[in-house]
């Protein structure tokens, strides 16, 4: 029923794939409005995840994080080291050392990166950030029937929305606030990969 | 270790995201500090643009001497690295990233550091270099002529480049080690001797004559040394 530490790592497989198959998608983003290393920071960021987890898989969901979190930080070099790392970081501390996840905890660790990512970035809905993506996503995480997998769907599809929005905005933080009003007519790229993450996590939910 | 905090001073830290920038600023304010640790960290791990959390959290480190370290950036990432490695230290309190320009703030800290100034003096020194590159007229404030028992000298810059850069230095350098309060005009504008910014600011050319005035118990004493320092030339 819940995510165990192999349900975590799985998705995050699922999500390396992921940012592996958008890595040109994600720099031509960020080329438009900010200094194009977005798709490689991340390509980067989650090759090194996945052979820290091939080493030494953690046992728990929230060991799991923690090690995403830390890898991150290390190796992704832009803007998205601190934040994602931050996002998972604080995932990893709001689920405890429980072995199973179950979906108001899935939907906990979401509220956490959030929170992280708006503490670390200081972002407003509305600035063209990720945080554009994330906060209909935790606020679209209900736990209706107990399905993580139906969740995290949910999720995914609000934060596809959300990052759709940040189309015609001026972007007010981050690289991209430097251009103004140039700004707006592109996706944000973090509002993006935030939203290319989540439906990774959903497939692999939903394949678990 | 704790014999050795007594004559420590404040490191500085200068995060950027490019390699060059970050050891072209750390060149410019150790020069003005040669007794402060000054640490460039910029670029990836790999040499490209980027900042790379490791190096940062060694810098911080190497960069603490006992009193402290403050830490500036050059763009927001780098901020938020900043941000996280301090964080993860044992102690962040001895740690103070701040918000202020990277050139100005970086050689504003680094000569109050070499003062001796405290964590908090240094970090507020670079926060306050944003406003400090040209000199405050001060209307507010009374003029240090008229304040009792005040000692001025009219001194003459017999430097070619006058108050420039590395004199403007060692002159805010010779007064932070005293007890003393003092300001230098030129012209109609005055600056505070305890900033370089604001010395560097008054664009004082060599061959004229900049008036010094002090207060407090070494007045005397900060007026004298500015004398010797710009009869030698301020060593140029």
């Amino acid at each position: 029923m819940g995510c165990t530490a192999a349900d975590v790592v799985a998705a995050l497989r699922a999500a390396a794939t992921v940012v592996q198959e958008h890595r040109d998608e994600l720099v031509r983003l960020d080329q438009a409005i900010g200094d194009a290393d977005h798709g490689e920071n991340l390509k980067r960021g989650f090759t090194a995840v996945l052979s820290r987890l091939d080493a030494d898989p953690p046992d728990t969901p929230a060991k799991v994080l923690k090690l995403v979190a830390t890898t991150l930080i290390s190796t992704v070099g832009g803007a998205a080291g601190p934040l994602y790392g931050t996002a998972f970081l604080r995932a990893s501390a709001a689920v405890g050392d429980a072995t199973e996840l179950d979906c108001p905890a899935v939907a906990r660790a979401l509220q956490a990166a959030l929170d992280g990512v708006v503490a670390r970035g200081k972002a407003v809905v509305g600035d063209k950030t990720m945080v554009d993506a994330l906060t209909p996503a935790v606020t679209a995480a209900a736990c209706a029937d107990g399905s993580v997998a139906a969740a995290l769907s949910a999720a995914a599809d609000a934060a596809a929305e959300g990052a759709s929005s940040t189309v015609p905005m001026v972007a007010r933080k981050g690289r991209a606030s430097y251009l103004g009003e140039r700004s707006a007519g592109h996706m944000d790229p973090g509002a993006r990969s935030t939203a290319l993450l989540l439906r990774a996590f959903a497939d692999a939910a939903a394949e678990a | 270790m704790t014999a050795a905090a007594d004559t420590s001073r404040v490191g500085l830290v200068v995060v950027s995201h490019s390699d060059m920038l970050a050891n072209g600023v750390a060149e410019l304010a150790a020069q003005m500090a040669p007794d402060v640790s000054v640490q460039p960290v910029g670029g990836t791990e790999e040499g490209g643009l980027g900042t790379d959390y490791g190096a940062v959290v060694e810098a911080l480190a190497d960069a603490d001497s006992g009193a402290g370290v403050v830490v500036l950036y050059d763009l927001g990432s780098a901020k938020m690295t900043a941000e996280m490695a301090v964080e993860s230290a044992d102690d962040p309190s001895r740690y103070a990233v701040v918000d202020a320009p990277l050139v100005e703030g970086a050689v504003a800290a680094a000569v109050a550091a070499q003062g001796g100034a405290s964590l908090a003096d240094v970090a507020a020194t670079a926060e306050g270099a944003a406003g400090e590159t040209t000199p405050a007229t001060t209307p507010n404030r009374p003029s240090l002529h008229l304040v009792q028992g005040a000692v001025s000298a009219e001194v003459l810059l017999t430097n070619e480049v006058g108050l420039h850069a590395r004199p403007a230095a060692l002159l805010a350098r010779t007064v932070a080690e005293l007890d003393a309060d003092v300001v230098v005009r030129y012209g109609a504008e005055e600056a505070n001797a305890a900033s370089v910014l604001a010395l560097m600011g008054l664009s004082a050319p060599g061959g004229k004559s900049i008036t010094v005035v002090a207060t407090g118990k070494d007045a005397e004493e900060a007026v004298r040394r500015i004398e010797e320092l710009a009869a030698r030339g301020f060593d140029d």
